[in-house]
């Protein structure tokens, strides 16, 4: 057999692993792996700083279902990669990274760009590796796309010492993974889904509470056809938004801290919670123990465990892949004629909810001083897109409010940093995410103070022509911690006030065309325009200083303690 | 709150250790003793017994997250196991003439052995479960105790349960679904 250097074999693996494009910077103890890339057909987009490299393959992942690939060098390549894979971690995002290293000979003597990674990254990685023979190189390529896509999805590293990548091997790419400690249940307990359905069936009030883990799991198509067969209405997590169209008169939206008082009140009074790839967040949940105080069962299905009963203690554990229990959930439910009864009861109970959402909507029609309202600026994009675009947003009171109003009409729409709450991630992970589907129109929604956080990425925007739309909601303060000094800290405003660059010019000088909003008449006009012009664009949109997201969970207080505008 | 046992079984690979003394670190959980070593009849693997302390939600936890580490093959929890355990402890203690035979006594009692003599002290080993040990220990303090190094505990499931443990295991059987 012929051998391979150990730089060839990590592109031979990356293709035997369908990976097509890589997010990366090269740097010294990774420049054989990049020398190798350079006679591959692997698309790789130059990052400017490799935080973004490593939010562009969530973004790529998330949009996709597919493992984004990250390539960076060693030292303080490595350590810049940190602060994504933590939030992949977090949102259960699978992506692999690939870290050079300095030589094994070197390792552990302070060389030069020495780090060690996987130190660092061990309790913010699903698993992570250290190659020091070339022979397993290949092996650790096909378990660490397996660990990294299988069971509830996660970040992996590979650190790749230099001279690994330069010994020579003979290649062949593993057919099968075999890790012992490493089994994950996909399949449910029938007995358990057998209770599931019987105490759905008892439940006067029943509520799907859906997360993240429908749509990483593809199970947005058989959850909405279990709602829609039951009449159950679903309420969905930050990470759950566009799992069941937001059309559908069942979608009750986002729930928790910035969820609406229909869908909250919804939460305090079912009796039967059905939590389905959801993990009881606290930024969901409020206080922990007035958390669904009517709720005498909760269900929940989740493909890991760990996850089950952390929070909330869970009557009805399903552990297993979602797609496979709500398949095998419907089949239960399609024998079950008894379910036909209870429909009246549940109809009372879904129109008892849009009657709570109806006495409370979440913001009233705009504002009248001239000034451009946020909730305008979302309704614009909606009309804009029709609501089929890739929204990635970063973090902060544009990424609530694109939650609270965008109308997802289905799965891997929204791309937000849902756990880690980065700021920075929109940027990047929208530019992933046109690679993920170039067909898709996407539009990064950001504000002044996150989009700072990584605004070197437009460099990458600029030099691969990325088609995408930049909303910068600017409102010159850091608006989500203005709005909790304004509540909870007597509105002593400390250091939330930013001065902010001129980022028309800013996009002009990276060659990107850049608009600006200040009045609310402009706003129709120019976002037209702005989407109708070829290419990369970015809006500067002034919006008011003042405005908070509402309504509100106050921190530590209990979901039925909401406060209002 | 209460102590708990439990065994780990992992691969025997670099890295292993920190992987899940850092899972206890990061995520809050205590560890009171430790021990880890090759199994001899195996030594693609190693063996982590620890003992650790919480509630039940929090034992949960811990064995939940232990089992989501990769590396980890099989994780054992002792709790309503009954279980033979031992600990070992070294003890360098003082002598002279007036003490040797107190010393002896001792040593027998508790069927321990002299492993090494030097002029003014005597190195005793034994080894027994914690009450056992920390006994052992408070008898020699009096003597004059110059050193002591005790081991972690290692444990081990009895061959045969009593019912009562039997129910209690069988109780639990539900949370073994989610698990």
């Amino acid at each position: 057999m012929k051998k391979l250097t150990g730089a060839q074999i990590v592109i031979e693996s990356l293709i035997a692993e369908g990976v097509t494009v890589v997010f990366g910077h090269p740097g010294g103890a990774i420049l054989p792996t990049y020398d190798a890339l350079l006679d591959s057909k692997i698309k790789h987009v130059l990052v400017r700083h490799e935080q973004g490299a490593t939010h562009m393959a969530e973004g790529y992942a998330r949009a996709s279902g597919r493992p984004g690939v990250v390539l960076v060098t060693s030292g303080p390549g490595a350590t810049n990669a940190v602060t994504g894979i933590a939030d992949a971690y977090m949102d259960s995002t699978p992506i692999i990274v690939i870290s050079g290293q300095v030589p094994t000979t070197l390792i552990g003597n302070d060389a030069f760009q020495e780090a060690d990674i996987v130190g660092i990254t061990r309790p913010c990685t699903k698993h992570n590796y250290l190659v020091k023979d070339v022979k397993d190189l290949a092996r650790i390529f096909k378990e660490a796309f397996y660990v990294a896509t299988t069971g509830r999805p996660g970040p992996v590293l590979i650190d790749l010492p230099k001279d690994v990548q330069q010994q020579e091997h003979a290649f062949k790419y593993p057919d099968k993974v075999e890790i012992r400690g490493f089994k994950p249940t996909l399949k449910g307990n029938p007995r358990q889904i057998e209770l599931a359905v019987a105490a759905i069936e008892r439940s006067d009030r029943p509520l799907f509470y859906v997360g993240g883990g429908v749509q990483w799991s593809g199970a947005a198509a058989e959850l909405t056809e279990l709602a829609r067969g039951l009449g159950v209405p679903v309420c969905e997590t930050l990470m759950g938004l566009g799992s069941l169209p937001a059309s559908d008169p069942l979608c009750l939206g986002m729930l928790g801290m910035h969820g609406s008082y229909a869908t909250n009140t919804a939460v305090c009074n079912t009796d039967c919670l059905v939590a389905v790839g959801a993990r009881f967040d606290d930024r969901v949940t409020g206080r922990l123990s007035d958390f669904a105080p009517k709720a005498n069962c909760i269900i929940h299905i989740d493909v890991d465990p760990s996850s089950i009963s952390k929070n909330v203690e869970v009557d009805i554990p399903i552990v297993g892949d979602i797609k496979l229990v709500l398949k095998e959930i419907l089949a239960a439910v399609r024998g079950r004629e008894s379910l036909g009864a209870r429909r009246p009861a549940w109809t009372r109970w879904h129109q008892q909810i849009l009657q709570w959402a109806k006495q409370r909507p979440l913001y009233a029609n705009g504002r009248r001083d001239g000034q451009v309202s946020p909730v305008a600026v979302i309704e614009q994009l909606h009309k804009l897109t029709g609501g089929e675009c890739v929204v990635a947003t970063d973090v902060g009171q544009h990424q609530m409010w694109v939650a609270q109003l965008f109308p997802f009409e289905r799965p891997r729409s929204l791309l937000t940093s849902g756990g880690l709450g980065t700021m920075g991630y929109g940027l990047p992970a929208g530019i992933g995410a046109k690679f993920a589907a170039p067909d898709r129109q996407v539009v990064v929604v950001s504000g002044d103070g996150s989009i700072q956080m990584n605004l070197q990425e437009l460099g990458t925007v600029a030099e691969q022509r990325i088609d995408i739309k930049v909303l910068v909601l600017n409102n010159y303060f850091l608006g989500m911690v203005r709005q909790w000094q304004e509540r909870f800290y007597n509105e002593r405003y400390s250091y939330s006030a930013m001065s902010v660059p001129n980022f028309v010019k800013i996009a002009e000088a990276y060659g990107i065309r850049g608009f600006r909003i200040e009045k609310a008449e402009e706003l129709a006009p120019v976002m037209k325009e702005a989407f109708q012009t070829p290419g990369p664009v970015l809006v500067d949109i002034v919006i008011p200083r003042d405005e908070a997201v509402m309504p509100m969970i106050p921190p530590g207080g209990a979901m039925s303690e909401m406060l209002f505008a | 709150m209460p102590s708990h046992t439990i065994s780990v079984l992992v691969e025997n690979e670099f890295g292993v250790l920190a992987r899940v003394a850092g899972l206890f670190s990061s995520r809050g959980f205590n560890i009171e003793s430790l021990t880890v070593n090759e199994d001899p009849l195996d030594p693609t693997v190693s063996r982590i017994v620890l003992v650790t302390s919480g509630d039940d939600q929090i034992l949960e936890q811990i064995n939940k997250q232990l089992n989501k580490l990769i590396p980890v093959i099989k994780v054992t929890d002792f709790q309503g196991v009954e279980t033979v355990d031992r600990e070992m402890v070294v003890v360098r203690v003082a002598v002279d003439e007036r003490t040797r035979s107190e010393l002896d006594s001792i040593v027998s009692a508790f069927r321990g052995h002299v492993i090494d003599i030097g002029q003014r002290s005597v190195t005793v080993e034994m080894t027994g479960d914690a009450d056992k040990v920390k006994a052992f220990i408070a008898l020699l303090k009096p003597l004059g105790v110059k050193e002591v190094v005790r081991s972690g505990k290692v444990a081990m499931a009895r061959a045969v349960q009593s019912r009562k443990n039997h129910r209690a295991r069988a109780g639990r059987e539900e949370e073994e679904v989610a698990r």
